[in-house]
């Protein structure tokens, strides 16, 4: 049981406390969703848990944490390994050792756990979470999703009560999330583990969990049963806002809920035309600008994008999507230019960027990589400006400050890029490479650790780009950010392109890569909230 | 039955396949180099060489640094030219009346300041064999650590650490986990780099690489410490801080035996008396500290490697040959460091020579090394077809005798 008696954290220099007089009451073997804004202190409320804040992170803590009874004034979190697990957001980044086996057993070997038990529950925890056949491998050469099964493992095998997980499937494709999801509800069914969790991806655990905890902006906390609590929050899935558009009470939070409910809603959408996914009549549609032909890349042996055609159109924003590994960052590298490409050809308006020089190459095509912060290296935000218009000779100067102001307003000058959040990071590197002035941008993995309001404004942004002419491509795992943003789909399966064409034809129709909208509402093509909006608020009038 | 009599036969390599302990490697590599270190016999050196490569191509895995003996052996040679070349660049014997010139380089007078360095001059036979035979010696203990460490897995020998020295083997494993990610991080960075339009050369690129390099590196370094923190890494907190100044302390003076002790077995021109003697103090004060230092250690290591009869006979055949080179009786000792001058031919003295041939049993005594199962994209028809065969022979293993 986890209990929270009047908590407030405050970080060492920070104005106000991250968390405010937090009452909780966690009980044994619940499920604990935690949502919120980015940045308003979920992680800080589960690193309270296993008492990392304020013994790692530093701040003062007042009030008490009881975890099991014990205090986590007094216990550092070493000392309570044995009854909080903690995993945190890049599984990767916590691993001790190198192979799945010695990791499974690090944290027993740790609390001194004997031999023979010690042998048992590897064994056992490899097949818990179906995980045996990996045993021997190397931690770094698997896939994200069996990363995160592994470091779920890594602390289960010493069988704590309570099991913290931040953020555990927000950089997984749909069907990796569902194995280490699959994975979590077992262990709070059979085992009776209290799991508490984070994450921005509700529409993939919303109906999992037992209760609902969302930290407000200004750090207070509120807890409640999901139904009640989504009836309010700030986030909150497409499964939810449909329920609240329509006033259902419960509200539903899986699927299956709504499509019991929908039956009425259903028949009368169904004789209207579905409205346009989106305003692309707004758009410039221009003709091919990218014309790629037969791209090969190769890592040694491996083949990561093999014999890839690729038509993209001025105006239009594509999404490529796949599996983790199934060659989206290659095939965007070596469109950009700069990545490896053993054969094929790229055009752009008649350039090949590959063979410009990297100066001239990014005023082609523009690539914002998966790790935007990869790109920073100066103390503020103004300086990271300036360099930006220096580097592409633009004059008069301040255009990378306009293009930010632009993509996100309100970025204060004088903070380090390190301090922004997710989404005003991702801002600032697309403004670096918008002063280019490229005529195609490509995003890699842009919607990492965005949460609902944060792909709002991404999509708005897609939409100004491509209303400028402009070929957008992002690739992603996220199919409701897809459904908002995408007019093309293009799936990519171990280096080839299996399926490709409008976002509708592609996306509604696979079964992992639907969005929560267009399975209810199947066998009707809707894949958005603000089509159903557009579509009832015609009916309404 | 036949078959059963095989199971006992040191050569067969149907026993059940396991990494030996790593300490009976270490032992046997260094019983080897403790006979490496008494002669300068190329003919013995080379059975060495020739023993290490025997037993490291029978015994060794599939990991990477099972891979690295090679490695080794280049340096080992690079190691011989060295010294060779550097003898006769400067080492120019100038009194070369008596021995055979082989030829001679243009001598160059350096200033009185440098009295001791002779640039050029004559090279003699005499003078590029001992230097020849040196490159050797010191070769040849490059290649017996070479091969412990190509033998036993690096990471599992800090494992095996004492307590008292845990956190510098956790250090070190980490280090060496995470190099390849630094390697990775450059890289990345560097490619990024240029979607600025950057070159990366020069001064600003270092910059703007190794800014975002660093602060990932500390990002990771923080990730994994909290992670370790929360895993229960270092629940042995609250020793008091005396028991931990007397740990450093036993341990200081014990490794300062342990060299001294080292120095004075292993260079057989000095006293006798001061060899084993600080060897032993040494021991003595490094086992206390460490003992010391281990009393409060609460952890368990999973699967330990057991030590059982292969690891005795591997480390055995280890100590024979040491044992044989520094008792020095029952042949000529002279014979294991033979004349350059006056020349004389080497001969093979029989008892050091068998001796070395003892420690190539190490290649049987052993079992043969676990074969990690490979991912089934990688493992070819081929060998699976061989596995299921392999497994057939061992099956009448089990039977029993009517």
């Amino acid at each position: 049981m986890i209990e929270l008696q009047q908590v407030t954290v405050t970080y060492t220099d920070a104005l106000a406390p991250a968390l405010r007089e937090v009452n909780l009451r966690i009980e044994e073997g619940e499920l604990a969703l935690v949502v919120g804004r980015t940045g308003v202190g979920k992680s800080t409320l589960l690193r309270v848990i296993n008492g990392l804040v304020p013994h790692f992170t530093g701040g003062t803590l007042a009030g008490r944490v009881l975890i099991e009874g014990r205090e986590t004034r007094a216990q550092p979190p070493r000392e309570l390994a044995d009854v909080v697990g903690f995993v945190g957001q890049d599984p990767l980044a916590g691993f001790v050792t190198d192979t799945v086996e010695e990791e499974l057993a690090y944290t027993m070997e740790q609390l001194a756990v004997p031999v023979d038990v010690m042998r048992k529950r590897v064994e056992e925890t490899l097949d818990l979470l179906g995980i045996a056949d990996l045993r021997n491998r190397a931690l770094h050469e698997l896939s994200g999703g069996q990363q995160q099964r592994v470091a779920i493992g890594a602390v289960l095998t010493a069988h704590p009560r309570i099991l913290v997980l931040d953020e555990p499937t927000s950089a997984l494709d749909p069907t990796a999330a569902e194995e280490v999801l699959a994975a979590i509800t077992r262990l709070v069914h059979d085992l009776a583990v209290t799991v508490v969790l984070a994450e921005h991806r509700l529409e993939r655990v919303a109906q999992y969990a037992d209760r609902v905890i969302e930290v407000r902006t200004n750090g207070t906390v509120v807890s409640g049963l999901p139904a009640e609590m989504f009836a309010t929050t700030r986030v909150a899935p497409p499964v939810v806002e449909l329920g609240r558009m329509f006033g259902w009470t419960p509200l539903p939070l899986s699927v299956r809920d709504a499509r019991r409910r929908i039956g009425p809603v259903r028949d009368q959408l169904g004789g209207r035309t579905v409205p346009p996914l989106r305003r692309t009549s707004t758009r410039a549609e221009g003709p091919v600008a990218l014309k790629a032909r037969n791209l090969v890349v190769r890592y040694g042996a491996v083949v990561a994008v093999r014999g890839v055609d690729l038509d993209l159109a001025g105006g239009e924003v594509t999404a490529v999507m796949g599996r983790n590994g199934s060659g989206k960052s290659s095939l965007f590298w070596a469109l950009q230019g700069s990545g490896p490409r053993q054969s094929g050809t790229v055009d752009v308006d008649g350039a090949d960027p590959k063979v410009l020089s990297a100066a001239q190459g990014r005023r082609v095509v523009g690539l914002v990589p998966q790790t935007p912060a990869d790109l920073l290296y100066r103390e503020t935000v103004a300086q990271e400006c300036a360099q930006a218009d220096s580097e592409s000779g633009v004059t008069p100067h301040q255009v990378t400050r306009a293009l930010l102001d632009r993509l996100a307003p309100g970025v204060p000058d004088d903070v380090h890029p390190r301090d922004l959040s997710e989404g005003q990071r991702l801002a600032l590197v697309l403004a670096i490479q918008l002063v280019a002035a490229p005529r195609v941008i490509l995003l890699d993995e842009p919607t990492r650790g965005l949460d609902y309001t944060g792909k709002r404004a991404l999509v708005g942004i897609l939409d100004s780009l491509a209303a400028e002419g402009r070929v957008v491509a992002i690739s992603t795992h996220d199919v409701e950010f897809v459904a908002a943003a995408a007019d093309r789909v293009i799936v990519m399966a171990d280096g080839d392109v299996v399926a490709g064409g409008s976002t509708v034809d592609v996306v509604g129709a696979s079964p992992a890569f639907a969005p929560q909208v267009a399975k209810i509402l199947s066998p009707l093509t809707y894949l958005t909230i603000d089509q159903v909006k557009t579509a009832v608020g015609v009916a309404g009038r | 039955m036949p078959t059963r009599s095989r199971r006992w036969s040191i050569s067969s390599d149907r026993r059940v396949p396991r990494t030996l302990h790593p300490i009976a490697w270490w032992v046997w590599a260094l019983g080897l180099a403790t006979a490496a270190s008494r002669t300068t016999n190329p003919i013995l050196l080379i059975l060495i060489l020739a023993v290490l490569a025997f037993v490291v191509a029978n015994r060794r895995g599939e990991a990477p640094w099972a891979r690295a003996f090679k490695y080794y052996l280049f340096v080992a040679l690079a190691v011989v030219a060295v010294r060779v070349v550097f003898r006769i660049v400067f080492g120019g014997d100038i009194d070369a009346r008596d021995m055979h010139v082989l030829f001679s380089l243009p001598h160059i007078p350096l200033p009185s300041w440098a009295a001791g360095v002779q640039l050029g001059g004559p090279v003699t036979l005499e003078g590029t064999l001992s230097a020849l035979y040196d490159g050797l010696r010191l070769g040849c203990l490059l290649c017996c650590v070479g091969a412990a460490n190509t033998l036993a897995n690096p990471k599992r020998a800090l494992r095996i650490l004492p307590g008292a020295l845990y956190e510098l083997g956790a250090a070190i494993v980490i280090a060496l986990n995470i190099a390849p990610q630094l390697v990775e991080s450059v890289q990345r960075v560097r490619r990024a780099r240029k979607l600025r339009g950057g070159s990366g050369n020069g001064f600003h690129a270092l910059r703007s690489i190794a800014i975002p390099v660093l602060e990932d590196a500390l990002d990771r370094s923080l990730n994994l410490a909290a992670s370790m923190d929360s895993r229960g890494y270092g629940r042995i907190a609250g020793t008091p801080d005396r028991d931990r100044r007397i740990t450093g302390a036993l341990m200081i003076s014990g490794m300062g035996g342990l060299c001294i002790g080292t120095y004075g077995l292993l260079n057989g021109s000095s006293q006798e008396s001061l060899g084993l003697p600080a060897l032993l103090a040494g021991s003595v004060l490094c086992a206390l500290g460490l003992a010391l230092g281990g009393r409060r250690v609460r952890r368990k290591q999973y699967r330990p490697d057991p030590w059982k009869l292969p690891e005795w006979s591997v480390v055995a055949t280890g100590v024979i040959p040491a044992a044989v080179f520094l008792a020095g009786t029952g042949y000529a000792v002279a014979s294991l460091n033979p004349s350059t001058s006056p020349l004389s031919w080497p001969t093979l003295p029989v008892i050091p020579a068998l001796a070395i041939l003892v420690a190539s049993l190490a290649g049987f005594a052993a079992p043969p090394p676990l074969r990690p199962a490979q991912p089934a994209a990688v493992r070819g028809r081929a060998q699976s077809d061989q596995e299921t065969a392999e497994a057939g022979r061992i099956s009448p293993r089990t039977e029993v005798p009517a």
